[in-house]
This record gives structure tokens, C-alpha cells and sequence, in this order.
């Protein structure tokens, strides 16, 4: 990409602007589409935007390799998980393969007082927010329905019903303006859920209201076995001008460039400029969940042409090009991520069941009478069986 | 200070106390603002406190939901205003999937301190989702409490009390009612939010009733008297929890039971009512537990719905059945 063809594309993004003709039933994205912002190329070459360098430009080494440690952590905490369900200690898990730039680079990009709105695969975002990644296994092994304190990161709970939390982040979003406050709010869906009235609904509500909210969207091809073109004849990025809010494509597989345009789009928020929509354009390389058999909906050919976009590839790239990272960084790395797989297995076989009373715990902050009694007649029945086992 | 006024104007007098005593509460719905709500419910609200307490919302029932959990993740107080009845089902969704379950997800750190209002009921001529009882769809939820005031005083201290509750609360307000006065006392200290009333006393038979048809169920005992038949009135005021204890006390004394409700009675809240009470009550029955209440229809168009809803003769045929077992 160069840097007219960034700056020529600039006016197509604000509100009003003109209408681009390049796609207008098509929804793919190739490395070299003007489109698409990215930093990295896939061989990992940095490419220049005059847009967008602005918001990595005092970026170190260290905080690359860094993100590089994100990813690869993220990478290999999310293939535990995946082993760990298929030896019965999950029930379920959805795996990030694939997606760890835009996770990371979204992530890194959010400030301590911002707050996050997941669907139920940011296990990026919950690494780069201090959510300790075995919090995020309680729900899949069913021993809660959450497992971490919303408020202890500002990272709200996991949402299995598609596109619901797009809403709760903008809600959140009036309130951070109501209060005056700085910071902003971010809300994580997927390419499936951009068909959903939630989202059209908190698109609508944040452009009236203008709440700093950034929606940032993983395009990653595919809901379950639906791809994208099953959810939208246009690019999704450009949902956001008939809002009458700037939607931009970035290369989701580019952790920099992930960085960097969600950076900008949550400076907008802060500085009272009103939401965005950010379009991460990736690929889950996975399935759905691991209940799912993508065998059945994509070729291995479609997966293989992504592999070679890999995110922590790219990056590694980069890094070993430009003397950032030497083979004991790397070493190193590949230690503490043996480490976490251990310490992740360890933690959930030693996950206990929750006490079985906790069926009638926080269902009612103020109680509820009902509970109450079904509660009693629980532990009698309970009690029933201790008398037996007593006599 | 006591005064009479319109059950609306109690919800209104209500909601203004409430917006004068926590700055995180706010007004939020369709027309809410400018106009006051068709009903005018909220009139001159957002006039005293603005634009950003009393809040119009785009016309998305369930973006007005799916705000409103935000804001009370943010540590405000929204008080929602579905338009009517009929139209609270796209935000069903939102009601039933995220507010009701939000706390226990998060094991108790999230409390969703949201009220929703919903005018509800037939009786006014409208067309139709604008006559509609769904509470037991919402009742049916664990996580969610569901209240009806039948009189302004009530109208006016459980909306207090669904404000300060940290649960979220379904607060149907019978609509057909929103222009009969009654007395409310702004000091007089209320009971409990979920606690029902007997509001006639009787010996005979008990009928238990909540919202628009409170008051047809004292028109009801008025009728019986004239036949030297002595009935008792419970208000519920609350659907759930239902204060079963209050249903037994009373059927313990009158030892028949007669439950009222617009909404169809097909899996409706008084068939849950006759299930409890005969469970607890099965040796002081007289008689089966009677319904009087909707057909498994939809709401009829206008010109039929005083066949539809329970009406005088039919709650009194159901009395006469009652005693004749």
C-alpha cells in the first residue's frame, strides 16, 4: 500500500462522505487492496501510512516483542484449551487461532480506565486486560457461567447471545459521557453478529448520543458454517457511514496495524469525536467451537492461502529483520509458554465442582422468596439422603 | 402530606422524587421527553431535569433495553418506558437473556438496578398489541421481579421501591387505570414492595387479583353482598415472587379461591396460583381453585375485547361455581 493511496482513500471515511464504487457486493480483501489498512506485510516488511504510523511511531522493541510474547502466550494458552476439551476436561471451547494480532493489537491498544465488551473468543483481549487466562476456562469446563470480576478489569463477562453486549457497551459508553470521564469503551462481535438488530440497534444509539464506543468487528469469514457473504452484500466497514460514523478495514492478521488504528479510533472516543467502526479482516483458522467440523463448509485450500498471513509469523519476521529479537528472546519464550500450557492443565483439573447450593446463589441480589423456598426444599431433599447414609 | 390524584400522575409525582433524590437515575424511551409518553406519564419531567436525565430514545425497544444495562454497569439507574405491551418483545430478547441473568453470571459483582415500565391491558379500544398481559412470560424468568400496582398509592410507592431495588423489575402499570384517582400519601411509610393486601375483607370466598382487575374484583364483592355472600379481596401487587403466604392465610379462613387476571389463563400466573394453593391448602379447600381470565387467543379486535376480558358476570359465575361445590 502506499501513501497517496491511504490519504486518496481518507475523505471515503467520514461521515457523508462519497460513496466507494470499488465493491459494492463483494466482501473479500487482498494484501494489496487500498482498502485495508496495514503495517506489516505478510513476509513481515514495514510498510508506510501516513494515516495511521502516527499512532505506533514511538513504538520499541521491547513493546514489539511484547506484542510478539502476547500473541504467541495467547496462541499457546488457546491450544491448551483446545487439547484439554478433547480430553474431557471442557466441554466446549472456541478457539482465537488466527485472529491473536487483532485481539492483541486491539487489546494493547485500550487504556487501564477503558472498557471492554467481549463476545465469548477474546481471549486476547482478556490476556492484554490482566484477566488470568484460567478464569476464562470456568464457563467451558461448567463450573460458572463467568468466573472473573467484570469490574476488577474493566472486561465484562463473556456473551454467548450473539451481538447483545454491542448495546451494553454503548449503554456503558452514555454513561462514561454522562460522567465526564476520559475514557473509552470498546465492543467486540463478529462478522455473524453484524447481522444482528443489537448491533444495527447500538450503532444507531451511539451515532445519536455519540458515546465514545469503538465497535471493532473480527471479520473472520465464517459464523459457524455461514460465511460472510451469507451476512452482507457490502464491505462491513462501510455500515458505518449511513450511521453517520467512519468505519475503516484493517488487516487483521497485522498486530501493528491493529494497534494503531484502534489507538486512533479510541483517541476519537476520548477526545468526544463519537464511535467507529473498525473492521478487522481475518480468518479463524480453527473451527467455530470445538463442537463444530468446518471440514463440512471450507476448502483446505482457503485455510492454507490464510496460513501464510499468520500473525506471530509476520511479526517474528519483522523482528529477527530488524535485530529486534535474538534466539534466546525466542528460546525464552518458547519456555514460558510451556510454562502456561502447565500451569493452564494444572488449574483446570484442579477446577472443583461449585458447591451445589450455588444453583440458588445470586439469583436475586435483593432475594426472592421463591428461591427461598425452593432452597429449603432442596437441602431436605439433600438432607434426605445424608439420614440414609447415617443410619 | 396526602392528596388525590390520577394513578398516572402518581407514577409521574413518583419518578419526580425519584429524579430529585439520586442524580443516577434517568427517564428512558420513545417520547418520553418532549411529549411527556402518550400517556403522559412522565409529563414536564424532562422540562425540569433535561435532556440527559429524561432521555428520548431512538424507536429500538431493545437498543433501549440493551442502553439501559449499560448505564446500570456504569452505576446509574435507568427507569425504561416500553411504549405499550405488545411492543416490549423485541427487547424480550435483552430482558430475558441478559438483565434477568447478568448477576448470577457474574456471581453476584453485577447488579442491574433497572426498571421496566410497561403500560399493559386491554379496556381503552386500542388496536391491537396495545392490550396485551404478558407478565407471566416475564414471570416465568428467574431474575427478574415483576410487579402491578392496582391503585395511585401503590403506583406511587412500589415504583419508589423498584427504583432503589438492585434487582431489575418489570413494573406493569394497568393502563385502563392510569385515570382513576385515589388518595396517596407522600409520608405514610409503605409495606414491603412484594407483600399483597387484603383490600376487603370476607369470609366466604377469596378473590385474588393484581392491577387493572383489583378494582373489578371489589365491584365483584359489592354485586355478592347484595346476595348476602361475603367476599374477600386480595391485591397481590405482585406477580413475582407471589406472596403465597398471604394467598394461604386467606384461603385458610374463606377456604375458596377465585384468581382473576387479564392475561390467558392457559399457563397464566393464576394457573400457578391454583397448583401452590392446592399443594398448601389441599384440607382447607371447599372447592377447586377457579381461573377467570383471557382465552388462548389473540386480543381481539375492540368491539369484542369486553367479551374477552373478565367482566362482572363472568368473575361471578365463577364465585357461584366456587360455592356451589
Amino acid at each position: 500500500m502506499t501513501v497517496e493511496s491511504t490519504a486518496a482513500r481518507k475523505p471515503r471515511r467520514s461521515a457523508g462522505g462519497k460513496a466507494g464504487t470499488k465493491r459494492t457486493t463483494r466482501n473479500t480483501a487482498q494484501d494489496t487492496d487500498p482498502e485495508l489498512v496495514q503495517l506489516l506485510t505478510p513476509e513481515g516488511e514495514r510498510v508506510k501510512n501516513a494515516e495511521y504510523d502516527q499512532y505506533v511511531a514511538g513504538i520499541t522493541p521491547e513493546e514489539l516483542r511484547g506484542l510478539y510474547r502476547d500473541m504467541v502466550l495467547t496462541r499457546r494458552f488457546d491450544a491448551e484449551a483446545t487439547s484439554l476439551q478433547r480430553q474431557g476436561e471442557l466441554g466446549l471451547w472456541a478457539s482465537l487461532l488466527g485472529q491473536e494480532a487483532a485481539q492483541i493489537g486491539s487489546g494493547r491498544a485500550t487504556r487501564e480506565d477503558d472498557y471492554v465488551f467481549p463476545t465469548y473468543r477474546e481471549h486476547g483481549v482478556a490476556w492484554c486486560r490482566g484477566v488470568d487466562p484460567t478464569n476464562l476456562l470456568g464457563m467451558f469446563r461448567g463450573v460458572n457461567n463467568g468466573g472473573w470480576d467484570p469490574n476488577s478489569n474493566n472486561f465484562q463477562l463473556y456473551t454467548i447471545v450473539i451481538g447483545s453486549q454491542t448495546l451494553h457497551a454503548t449503554g456503558y459508553a452514555m454513561g462514561v459521557a454522562k460522567d465526564g470521564a476520559d475514557s473509552a469503551v470498546i465492543a467486540y462481535f463478529g462478522d455473524g453478529a453484524s447481522s444482528q438488530g443489537d448491533v444495527a440497534e447500538s450503532f444507531t444509539f451511539s451515532a445519536v448520543y455519540n458515546a465514545p464506543v469503538v465497535f471493532f468487528c473480527q471479520n473472520n469469514q465464517w459464523a459457524i458454517s455461514e460465511p460472510t457473504e451469507k451476512q452482507t452484500r457490502v464491505p462491513l466497514y462501510q455500515r458505518a457511514r449511513g450511521y453517520g460514523f467512519p468505519g475503516v478495514r484493517v488487516d487483521g492478521n497485522d498486530v501493528l496495524a491493529c494497534l494503531a488504528v484502534t489507538k486512533w479510533a479510541l483517541e476519537r472516543a476520548r477526545s468526544g469525536e463519537g464511535p467507529t467502526l473498525v473492521e478487522a479482516y481475518t480468518y479463524r483458522m480453527g473451527a467455530h467451537t470445538t463442537s463444530d467440523d468446518p471440514t463440512r463448509y471450507r476448502h483446505d485450500d482457503e485455510r492454507a492461502a490464510w496460513e501464510a498471513k499468520d500473525p506471530i509469523l509476520r511479526l517474528r519476521r519483522y523482528l529477527e529483520a530488524a535485530n529486534h529479537a535474538d534466539e534466546g528472546f525466542f528460546a525464552e519464550l518458547e519456555a514460558e509458554s510451556e510454562a502456561l500450557g502447565r500451569r493452564v492443565r494444572e488449574a483446570v483439573r484442579a477446577m472443583p465442582d461449585p458447591d451445589r447450593f450455588a444453583i440458588f446463589e445470586n439469583v436475586y441480589a435483593d432475594g426472592h422468596a421463591l428461591v427461598d423456598e425452593e432452597r429449603a426444599q432442596f437441602a431436605a431433599y439433600q438432607a434426605s439422603f445424608a439420614d440414609v447414609e447415617g443410619v | 402530606m396526602a392528596e388525590k390524584m390520577a394513578l398516572a400522575k402518581a407514577i409521574n409525582e413518583s419518578l419526580r422524587r425519584a429524579l430529585e433524590a439520586d442524580p443516577k437515575v434517568l427517564i428512558m424511551g420513545e417520547d418520553v421527553g418532549k411529549l411527556g409518553g402518550v400517556f403522559r406519564v412522565t409529563d414536564g419531567l424532562q422540562k425540569d431535569f433535561g435532556e440527559s436525565r429524561v432521555i428520548d430514545t431512538p424507536l429500538a425497544e431493545s437498543g433501549i433495553v440493551g442502553t439501559a444495562i449499560g448505564l446500570a454497569l456504569r452505576g446509574y439507574r435507568p427507569v425504561v418506558e416500553i411504549q405499550f405491551d405488545g411492543f416490549v418483545f423485541p427487547a424480550y430478547d435483552q430482558i430475558v437473556t441478559q438483565l434477568a441473568k447478568m448477576h448470577a453470571r457474574s456471581l453476584g459483582k453485577v447488579k442491574l438496578p433497572v426498571v421496566v415500565r410497561i403500560p399493559y391491558g386491554g379496556g381503552i379500544g386500542a388496536v391491537e398489541h396495545h392490550s396485551e398481559s404478558p407478565e407471566a412470560l416475564f414471570a416465568h424468568v428467574a431474575g427478574l421481579k415483576i410487579v402491578s400496582p392496582s391503585n395511585a398509592s401503590d403506583a406511587y410507592w412500589m415504583m419508589q421501591q423498584a427504583i432503589q431495588s438492585d434487582d431489575p423489575v418489570i413494573f406493569f402499570e394497568p393502563k385502563r387505570r392510569y385515570w382513576d384517582k385515589g388518595e396517596v400519601s407522600t409520608e405514610a411509610i409503605p409495606g414491603p414492595l412484594h407483600k399483597a393486601q387484603v383490600t376487603r375483607e370476607g369470609t366466604d370466598l377469596t378473590l385474588a387479583a393484581y392491577g387493572p382487575v383489583v378494582k373489578l374484583c371489589h365491584e365483584v364483592a359489592e354485586a355478592a353482598a347484595e346476595e348476602g355472600k361475603s367476599l374477600e379481596v386480595l391485591d397481590l401487587r405482585s406477580v413475582s415472587p407471589l406472596d403465597f403466604d398471604s394467598i394461604q392465610a386467606s384461603v385458610e379462613k374463606t377456604r375458596r379461591l377465585v384468581v382473576v387476571h387479564e392475561a390467558p389463563v392457559f399457563f397464566g400466573s393464576g394457573a400457578e396460583i391454583a397448583a401452590r394453593i392446592t399443594e398448601r391448602c389441599f384440607y382447607h379447600l371447599e372447592a377447586p381453585v377457579l381461573r377467570v381470565g383471557g382465552y388462548h387467543a389473540p386480543y381481539p379486535p375492540a368491539r369484542l375485547e369486553e367479551e374477552y376480558l373478565p367482566g362482572l358476570d363472568r368473575v361471578l359465575d365463577a364465585v357461584d361455581r366456587s360455592l356451589a361445590y
